[in-house]
């Protein structure tokens, strides 16, 4: 099970967290200005390996924080 | 349903060719069964299906085979309405068993508000050609008398939403049957075989890389599961796709029948009889996005906890086996299926928690479209330009834990 060390709580399990999105640019080459709103709403990086993402301590200081996590082992990195 | 050894399955493997009519990348259920549907009923036989396994080893293996169509909304209950059907012949189809077996599916409600949605839904159900019937709690006792309808006392059942037609059948029959089929009809399966990239026209695709070489074709399908993004990124394709861990698990021999699948809403779990006595018990699944396959201990105390509230006798059972799939999540809830803008590329994807019961239906629907170009007409909602158009099929019953 994924463990995630909160700034205010330590460590704590993945359970008390509410995952809130992973953090990501649109793509460049996307030049449309209503393209790069459907990107931004609806479109997703779905990276196999680092990403960075932001979670919510849902279950206890109710702040959120921004980790990096390796999704091909649900690791957190840092 | 005993005839595990009564004929035996003729897959025959083909060296790759360096060019095919169609490459389809993933031997699922779906990619076997546009093969399949491709050779028979279009006459396409010049086709390849590229797995990076062996056939079935994604999430066509480790999927918990509920078959149903009791939906929540009008074109995702007609097709998988379709679906449903297409399965309770497919036998004679395709000329081998695959352990169907028709078992009724019950929804319960603990709640005035869930009794409510139930009986919304079992009315859209049978508007759209789905039989569901509300039954009530002495009902549900007698198709399955295991029940506890106190729910240990915090969750008690008010009734249910009955589906009779839902059934299961046994999954990897169902991939060989279609591997079968497909490779009767000159259908070249190449397990082992990894995708690398795509091959690049200009704008268009026009074949694979794989660790096998390269291979032409004049149209490419994605019929990958969690990895779906990868592939459809070499193309430039973006997809509103995540990939979630799914988790299941059986438990020893019960030695009682259960005939029915009894499924929660709200305890968002759902229990059937495997054909070798086990309880198979699933649940939602893992909230965050990972393409990891370990199983997690927290999973097993939740969803056995939860499944002792409505089936006490479950305490007395041990847990025998606990597996993880790769689930391409769409972001309504709905497959996304057919055109991608990229000439010569075609995705069918989203498939989620819930694509082992549309194997028929989709690999026949995206068959046609292949054969024709033109969209038929249960597939057509659910195209990738549906999110551009704001019109998206948000379905969050397609999951059957919400």
């Amino acid at each position: 099970m994924l463990w995630i060390t909160c700034p205010t709580c330590g460590l704590r399990p993945v359970e008390e967290y509410r995952f809130g999105g992973e953090l990501r640019g649109i793509p460049e080459w996307i030049t449309d200005p209503a393209e790069r709103d459907v990107d931004y709403v609806w479109m997703r990086d779905n990276l196999e390996g680092m990403t960075t993402e932001r979670w919510f301590h849902a279950a206890g200081c109710r702040r959120w924080l921004t980790l990096r996590r390796d999704t091909s082992t649900d690791t957190v990195v840092a | 349903m005993i005839d595990f050894i009564e004929r035996r399955i003729a897959l025959e493997w083909h060296e790759p060719r360096r060019s095919y009519e169609v490459v389809i990348i993933g031997a699922g259920g779906h990619g076997l069964a546009t093969a399949y549907y491709l050779a028979h009923r279009h006459g396409i036989a010049s086709v390849a299906v590229i797995e990076a396994g062996y056939i079935g080893s994604g999430n066509s293996g480790r999927n918990t085979t509920i078959i149903r169509a009791n939906y929540g909304i009008p074109e995702a209950i007609r097709f998988y309405q379709h679906s449903l059907e297409l399965y309770q012949t497919l036998e004679e189809e395709l000329d081998s068993s695959i352990m169907h077996e028709t078992r009724g599916l019950m929804w319960l409600a603990h709640t005035e508000t869930q009794m409510r949605g139930e009986r919304a839904r079992s009315l859209l159900n049978r508007a759209c050609g789905a039989e569901t019937v509300m039954i009530t709690p002495s009902e549900a006792k007698e198709l399955c008398p295991q029940l506890d309808l106190s729910g240990g006392g915090r969750y008690p059942v008010l009734g249910a939403s009955y589906h009779p037609a839902a059934a299961t059948a046994r999954h990897d029959r169902v991939v060989w049957a279609y591997a079968q089929g497909a490779m009767r009809r000159g259908v070249h399966v190449l397990p082992h075989t990894t995708v690398t990239g795509l091959l690049r026209d200009g704008p268009r695709v026009t074949g694979v890389e794989t660790s096998a070489g390269p291979i032409a074709a004049g149209v490419v399908l994605s019929a990958v599961g969690g990895r779906v993004s990868t592939i459809a990124a070499h193309a430039g394709v973006r997809l509103p796709i995540r990939t979630h861990p799914l988790q299941a698990f059986v438990t020893n021999f019960y030695d009682f029948p259960f005939p029915g699948i009894i499924g929660d809403t709200e305890l968002a779990c759902y229990v059937s009889q495997t054909e070798r006595g086990q309880l198979l018990i699933g649940a939602e699944y893992d909230a965050q996005p990972s393409y990891s396959l370990a199983s997690s201990f927290s999973f097993l105390r939740r969803s056995s906890a939860k499944m002792m509230h409505l089936l006490p006798f479950v305490r007395d059972l041990r847990i025998l086996r606990q597996w993880t799939g790769i689930c391409d999540i769409s972001a309504d809830f709905s497959p996304v299926m057919g055109e991608t803008g990229v000439a010569g590329f075609l995705v069918t994807t989203g498939w989620g928690t819930w694509g082992f019961k549309a194997i028929p239906a989709g690999g026949e629907q995206m068959a046609e479209l292949i054969a024709t170009g033109r969209a038929p007409t249960l597939l057509q909602p659910f195209g990738l330009d549906r999110f551009a158009a704001d019109h998206t099929m948000a379905d969050p019953g397609s999951a059957g834990t919400h």
